[in-house]
């Protein structure tokens, strides 16, 4: 089963949709007992790092989401839950995220290497780079457009966990894998035809080891 | 790199599209999924739905088209025309919608911006702000589609919608709109030196130039448009052709072949 968690955090209703259109079946939720039946987990986001934390412990989700992770089944991050991986956020000092990935997630510089003004958030298509093969980029040609909407952005501790990379204003972390972990800061479900294409390489599975 | 983005935008009354649109080999060119899913394959990199229904239902009409564009269409897209509120907001974004445009009551009352930028986030609010002159040349907000100037100055208003919460400001200069004579470059240059969200120019599209200019020159982040494209004047192919020869960053769309 492909449970998506809903837990107050933005259009999630596109991620279900968009999972459908490649042919795969989703079930949105926020019950921990649905969710920890779950083979996939996919954990989509919108919004504030801190509110989220806070949504996620009020449903006793936060426990949910790292035994799933903990246990080596597969799951896939979007934006926010892309953010809220890793240790901490500028965007809510203090408050701890899942600590699956170490490192932070930093807002934009306003500034680029030349002094130029970078528009914040970052709103539209933006070219993700391969850091490397073996992730679900693998299903898309390298330079690929996806839709980005955000202000902040990841900085893994460990490069090797880049799976992509984009450029605003400086180069800046699109995707994350490690293990069965995959996560974009772009949204795949509203980056067209590319998203889709991205999806079912997502479902498809080999990137973690076994097909779901 | 980040792409400048091109916008087709449809005018949509009770759920079907208004205004000529001339595409070949459409079943139906008045409806609003059929041709969001034509601009789709030809690389559009936004939609924009214009609601201008008037009954009294309109509600439920625009959140049901909400929902089917939702369903057959995988690139953001946005939902303007008389949101007046937070509940208005909420009922499109239930049904599907990426972001919303406020016009009318972001002017009338700019602390629901704040308000929503709280409920919704940034990423979901664009403020339209449509601009005329007024009688001693200022550049002001207008209301009633550009007939009724105000005495509010564009540029204190950008300013103070980017710090309310707005994620970007779509700016219609009402003194260019429909006249194909391309968009106001000055105006347009003044506003997005003015603030750090991104600015969508819409309002004079009559060439693939136009559109160059008011990247090159007036710093958009994004071009709309509505009549070429809909009257097949310009293809999204054509524009992006030629804003990429200007050295403009546009998204290639993933072919089949890629």
């Amino acid at each position: 089963m492909i449970a998506i968690v809903d837990y107050g955090a933005g259009n999630v209703e596109s991620v279900r949709r968009a999972i459908a259109h490649v042919g795969a079946t989703a079930t949105l939720t926020d019950d921990p007992a649905q969710l920890q039946r779950a083979d996939l987990l996919v954990f989509p986001g919108q919004g504030h790092f801190g509110q989220a934390m806070a949504r996620l412990r009020e449903r006793g989700l936060q426990d949910v989401l790292r035994a799933h992770i903990d246990a080596g089944r597969p799951f896939v991050g979007i934006c926010l839950g892309l953010q809220l991986l890793f240790e901490r956020s500028e965007e809510a000092p203090g408050v701890a995220g899942l600590g699956v990935l170490a490192g932070e997630v930093r807002r934009f510089a306003e500034r680029d290497a030349d002094g130029a003004r970078v528009k914040i958030p970052q709103i539209g298509w933006n070219a993700v780079q391969r850091a490397r093969a073996g992730t679900p980029l693998d299903a898309v040609p390298d330079g690929t457009s996806f839709y980005f909407v955000h202000s902040y952005h990841v900085v893994p501790d460990d490069d090797a966990v880049v799976a992509g990379r984009a450029t605003h204003g400086g180069p800046f972390v699109a995707a994350v894998q490690r293990d069965n972990v995959f996560a974009a800061q772009f949204h795949p479900e509203k980056s067209g035809e590319a998203g889709l294409r991205l999806w079912s390489a997502i479902l498809e599975g080999g990137w973690w080891g076994r097909a779901c | 790199m980040l792409s400048r983005r091109l916008i087709p935008c449809l005018d949509v009354k009770d759920g079907r599209v208004v205004k000529g649109v001339q595409f070949l080999g459409l079943a139906d060119a008045g409806d609003p999924v059929e041709l969001a899913a034509r601009y789709d394959a030809e690389g559009a990199d936004e939609l924009c739905f214009l609601d201008v229904t008037a009954s009294a239902d309109k509600r439920s009409t625009l959140t049901q088209l909400v929902g089917r564009v939702a369903r057959e269409l995988f690139i953001p897209f946005t939902v303007g025309g008389g949101i007046r509120s937070l509940d208005d907001m909420r009922a499109v974004l239930e049904a599907g919608a990426d972001k919303v445009s406020v016009g009318t009551a972001a002017l009338r009352d700019p602390a629901l911006i704040e308000r929503a930028a709280r409920e919704f986030g940034s990423q979901f609010l664009v403020i339209s702000l449509d601009v005329g002159r007024r009688a001693d040349g200022a550049r002001v907000l207008t209301t009633h589609g550009g007939r009724e100037p105000t005495d509010v100055l564009v540029h204190d208003f950008a300013r103070r919608m980017a710090d309310a919460g707005a994620g970007e400001l779509l700016l219609n200069d009402m003194e260019r709109d429909g006249t194909k004579d391309g968009f106001g470059v000055e105006l347009l240059a003044s506003i997005t030196a003015a603030v750090d969200i991104p600015v969508i120019a819409s309002g004079g599209a009559g060439t693939a130039a136009h559109f160059v200019d008011a990247v090159a020159h007036g710093g958009a982040d994004a071009v709309l448009a509505a009549s070429v494209f809909h009257y097949g004047e310009l293809s999204i192919a054509e524009v992006k052709a030629a804003m990429a020869a200007a050295g403009i960053p546009v998204r290639k769309p993933l072919g089949g072949t890629a």
